[in-house]
């Protein structure tokens, strides 16, 4: 029985205010003003698709706490359906009323499910449903950058989140709720659902994708019938960012879903996981914009290698195989994660991998890049490693000791040098005799080659 | 003897497979790149039974080494002994199909396609189709994906076998049908997008049997990405449907997709509009394709209404010619005059690059009266990439009412593209300053345009003063030599004398691009003095670039002045302190020795050392 664990803290309910205010002019000679004036402007018009239907008019119901017990369900379903109506946000002066009425009542819907028992009956989950799905469910616009980096650009906002922000806080509370019955929901809440909840991930809007990873997280837990095509069709949003199009606003938010479900993986691992684990996980580390999801996807890697140690050697060669060539800000993720893996690795899986892996440490050492260097020789200020190179010494010292030798002599950087000459330290103390070996074999193998050239 | 022999041909295929297993990629991709080479040397018949099922086994490497071997093997043919044993080629390029990295995939696919035209039908029968249905068959996405691309290329030739013909055509048909309603996307996608290509190799019957539900089934699939891909489909199933079948068959799944809630499938039905219009012929455009064009033009995402933009003049112009211009007045314009003053700058931008070949199709009145009205406010428009595109396309409209009819607001937009703060938008106008001035005339030319061009050639940007200067040889070009000696070459020759070295290293400049079309006599009289005087500047770049202007310029003068006033010079150069001086003035007396002096280098007061460091130098210089 698979069960997801929870996830790590992250109150939705007060979602990351960071993002709202624009920040001061950027005083680099390329103002963003006419950016963001054609996004106000473009956005005037973008939603009026989705406004067509809403010439109605709104008027207040009673409030849902002054309802006689009797008429309080009939009450809640006029809610609902008044909450279908839909808002020009992007005007903000239009229906000022109108907008004030459906915020008004969503709040007392959130409230009224959060607090009170015995609201849920049968007959409102089909429209509890409906109102969610009129409200979110919307193909999201293009996006207003064309080269929209989500780590140096501002965000689109979503305009109308005053009032998406509460559909979305009932949703959570609906599927919270202890009146929640998985099997009445399950009709309602279907593939097709899911399906138009994933593709929500790809809102540029922070807030909205950490809803979406909440509320996605609790219908895995509750809808057990959906978890098969839930991660199914993750996959296919993983393969299509990875092979097809590199854009996808919601990595890292699915992989942080996807950590706690691996957590919960039964032994021994269906062979669907393992290729999961291989043909998805790992090519998504060849992914152009890995530094915004990759320590969600380094902790996934890590939850399959704790679940079972025999997929290790699969992990580090597949890493191995995409190491970055020429991004050093990459390479020094890759060697983050690769600490990530060697921290849990078990000392028998460890043999297996040593020398192609070693092989690319020494190469990393070697780089002219000094954090990717030191990021490297790092490794050897980790107890657990220090204990796996020690006992495979034999091995390891010949495969590095040739690049610390002459890194030590060549490299530009002081710290760079220091730290080799502690590694090299550390080894001298470990064994001594291969030590003086190697370095006896490596002066004579430089001098034969001074010779070479001389000569 | 023997045995040196086979140890010789074993050779090239020992080194191969050394290189194939270093560690280091680049050798690898290098020993794949030589592939053709190795095989040569192997023959056919040992390519055929070593070389190729080595390659079939090896292929767990580098994609980058992937995509070089599955490009390889697109042009092995030859090598393998001819259309005969092509089908040996299939396992490894089978393999490679099923690959996970698109590009390598694709690549692998075009291949298959490729050699597929190079098999005999009965080999296409006996060794590709079998391949393509097990791709089609695969158990992982990439296989199917690599399948999708293959029917439209393998099922015409084997059709040429009447004996097997149906039964293998309704298995294709079969199997394409299972692929268009895969569980992955992905294979849907790539369904989708090869759906048009398959229905173009099937008979009608099938076509309209077979083709028409799964068109109408992926054009309204559940993802937007399959749905935006069908459309391109449906244009080319159209254009396959006599007339009477469109209506039904077609057109309701066309229709729908203009108005998709996806604005990725509305953008794709106006990228692909003329390809649809030609498809489906005048009558349907005029009941149809009319008010979809109108509502694509208002779409409410900005990036359906600029693809949209985009083609209002070829839709315009593809329209039947009896109602043409009563659509374009009563339907189109109207839209194309919302779309002037459009909140988006992108949509401004594109209608601004077509609106202009409206006036040819709608004449010289209408365009007075209607068009006339909206050039004059993209011409003012706040974006100058709009203001750009309008006056890039002036010609159209010279052709129709001229362009006096502009001029009034024609300058004003200029002046402030031409002070415009972006350089490269100072850079475009500038390159249709030739085609402004032709038209306008010489007159106003001098009195509004001039004194632009010559403020570009002091301008803070190298690119503005690079292209200022070429510019100036095209208007001279233009307006002839001696409109250039009495308004431009006064103005560049006073640059000379400019406090600052850039400025006199435009004027340099110039002369290099004027001295041809300003012909001998201005050349000589007024140029070269200016130039030789130059050769004294304290600053090297200058004296250097003196060196490179008389080289220039040297071909349009006469032999005196080359011996009497430019050998001098340079010899004086040729020993100058700087050594980038030394080098330019020597490649320039080399230079001239070439063109028309060849005693030159051998006069006396030409010392022998320098000749060698010319060579020297020459050898160095890349």
């Amino acid at each position: 029985m698979e069960t997801p664990t929870k996830l790590p803290p992250s109150s939705p309910s007060s979602p990351t205010t960071g993002f709202s205010v624009p920040s001061a002019e950027k005083v680099d000679g390329f103002p963003r003003r006419s950016m963001r004036r054609a996004r106000q402007r473009r956005s005037h018009s973008s939603s009026q698709f989705r406004y067509q239907s809403s010439q109605v008019e709104l008027t207040p119901l009673p409030l849902l706490k002054d309802a006689p017990v009797a008429e309080l369900h009939d009450l809640f379903c006029k809610k609902l359906q008044q909450c279908c109506v839909l808002f020009d946000f992007l005007d903000c002066v239009a229906d000022l009323k109108g907008k004030e009425i459906k915020r008004a009542a969503l709040n007392e819907l959130v409230e009224s499910v959060a607090t009170s028992r015995g609201v849920l009956i049968e007959p409102l989950y089909p429209e509890a449903i409906k109102m969610i799905s009129v409200n979110i469910f919307r193909t999201l616009p293009p996006s207003e950058n064309p080269e929209f980096d989500p780590e140096e650009d501002e965000p689109a906002l979503e305009a109308s989140w005053p009032h998406l922000q509460l559909v979305y806080e009932f949703f959570l509370r609906f599927l919270e709720s202890p009146d929640f019955q998985p099997s009445l929901a399950k009709r309602y809440v279907d593939q097709k659902f899911v399906l138009q909840l994933l593709e929500l991930f790809d809102s540029e809007d922070p807030r909205e994708r950490e809803y979406l990873k909440t509320i996605l997280h609790r219908v895995y837990g509750k809808l057990l019938g959906l978890r098969a095509y839930i991660r199914k069709q993750i996959n296919n949003i993983f393969l299509r960012f990875i092979y097809e199009t590199e854009r996808f606003n919601g990595v890292a938010e699915l992989l942080e879903i996807l950590g706690s479900i691996i957590n919960g993986f039964a032994l021994p691992l269906k062979s669907e996981h393992k290729q999961f684990l291989v043909r998805v996980l790992i090519p998504l580390h060849t992914a152009k914009s890995l530094s915004i999801f990759h320590a969600q996807l380094a902790y996934c890697v890590v939850q399959f290698m704790e679940k079972d140690a025999t997929v290790t050697e699969h992990i580090i060669r597949g890493l191995l195989r995409y190491w970055p060539k020429t991004c050093t800000q990459k390479e020094v993720m890759f060697l983050g994660e690769i600490e990530e893996i060697l921290d849990v690795i078990e000392p028998s899986q460890f043999i297996r991998v040593q020398e192609p892996l070693f092989k690319q440490i020494a190469a990393c050492i070697s780089s002219p890049h000094f954090q990717v260097a030191e990021r490297a020789l790092y490794f050897w200020n980790n107890e657990y490693i220090l204990s796996l190179i020690e006992e495979n010494c034999q091995v390891i010292l010949p495969l590095v000791f040739g690049t610390l030798y002459r890194v030590s002599k060549e490299h530009w950087n002081q710290t760079i040098i220091s730290l080799i000459y502690n590694v090299l330290k550390t080894f001298m103390e470990m064994n001594s005799k291969l030590f003086d070996d190697l370095t006896s074999s490596y002066k004579l193998l430089l001098h034969n080659n001074v010779d070479l050239i001389t000569k | 003897m023997a045995g040196a022999e086979g140890d010789d041909s074993l050779y090239p295929i020992a080194v191969l497979i050394d290189e194939l297993r270093n560690e280091d990629v680049q050798l690898r991709l290098n020993s794949i790149k030589k592939l053709s080479t190795i095989a040569l040397a192997l023959g056919v018949e040992r390519t055929r039974t070593e070389l190729l099922p080595f390659l079939t086994d090896t292929i767990y490497d580098e994609d980058e080494v992937l995509l070089a071997l599955a490009e390889q093997l697109g042009s092995f043919t030859v090598l393998v002994g001819g259309p005969e044993f092509v089908h040996c080629l299939l396992p490894p390029l089978e393999s490679l199909a099923t690959v996970e990295e698109t590009v390598v995939r694709d690549k692998a696919v075009e291949s298959l396609r490729k050699i597929s035209q190079e098999h005999s039908p009965v080999d296409l029968e006996v060794h590709f189709v079998p391949l393509v249905k097990r791709l089609a068959s695969g158990d992982w996405f990439t296989s199917r994906t690599s399948a999708c691309g293959l029917f439209g290329v393998c099922y015409p030739r084997v059709s040429i076998m009447t004996h097997t013909f149906e039964s293998t055509l309704i298995t294709a048909v079969m199997h394409f049908r299972t692929l268009c309603s895969d569980d992955t996307p992905m294979v849907r996608r790539a369904a989708s997008s090869k759906l048009g290509e398959f229905a173009k190799v099937l008979e009608l019957d099938y076509v309209k049997s077979d083709i028409i539900p799964l068109f109408t089934a992926l054009a309204s699939d559940e993802q937007d990405s399959v749905r935006l891909l069908a459309v391109e489909a449906g244009v080319s199933i159209a254009a396959l449907l006599p007339q009477e079948d469109l209506e039904d068959l077609v057109m309701p799944t066309l229709r729908q997709a203009a108005e998709d809630k996806s604005w990725r499938v509305r953008y794709m039905v106006a990228d692909k509009f003329s390809e649809l219009q030609k498809a489906v012929g005048p009558e349907i455009t005029k009941n149809d394709l009319v008010p979809a064009f109108q509502n694509l033009l208002k779409d409410c995402e900005a990036e359906v209404r600029t693809a949209a933009a985009n083609k209002v003049k070829v839709f315009c112009e593809s329209l039947p010619e009896d109602s043409r211009e009563t659509i374009i007045m009563t339907h189109i314009l109207p839209c194309v005059k919302e779309l002037v003053s459009d909140t988006n700058q992108h949509v401004k931008s594109a209608l601004a690059s077509v609106i202009m070949g409206l006036s040819t199709i709608l004449g010289k009145d209408n365009t007075v009266e209607h068009l006339l009205p909206l050039f004059l406010v993209q011409l003012k428009d706040e974006y100058p990439e709009v203001r750009l595109n309008i006056i890039s396309n002036l010609d159209c409209v010279n052709e129709v009412i001229g362009i006096r009819q502009l001029s009034q607001s024609l300058l004003p937009a200029i002046v402030e593209l031409a002070e415009d703060a972006k350089w490269r938008v100072r850079l475009a106008i500038i390159e249709y300053m030739p085609l402004l001035a032709g038209q306008l005339g010489v007159e106003f030319f001098d009195e509004k345009l001039n004194s632009l061009c010559m403020a570009w050639l002091i301008d803070h940007v190298y690119a503005i003063r690079e292209a200022a200067t070429c510019n100036l040889m095209k208007l001279v070009e233009k307006f002839g030599a001696e409109w250039a000696q009495n308004t431009i070459v006064p103005k560049v020759l006073g640059m000379a004398n400019d406090s600052n070295y850039l400025h006199r290293m435009t004027t340099l400049f110039c002369i290099n691009a004027l001295s041809e079309v300003c012909g001998q006599e201005i050349t000589t009289k007024h140029m070269l003095p200016v130039v030789l005087k130059m050769s004294t500047d304290q600053v090297a770049n200058v004296r250097f670039n003196v060196a490179r202007c008389l080289q220039k310029i040297g071909p349009v003068l006469d032999s005196s002045a080359l011996q009497a006033e430019v050998k001098p010079v340079l010899e004086k150069l040729a020993t100058d302190q700087d050594m980038d001086v030394k080098y330019f003035a020597l490649e320039a007396i080399s230079g001239m020795y070439l063109f028309n002096l060849p005693t030159y280098i051998f006069s006396e007061t030409f010392s022998f050392s320098s000749i060698l460091f010319f060579f020297f130098s020459f050898s160095l210089s890349p």
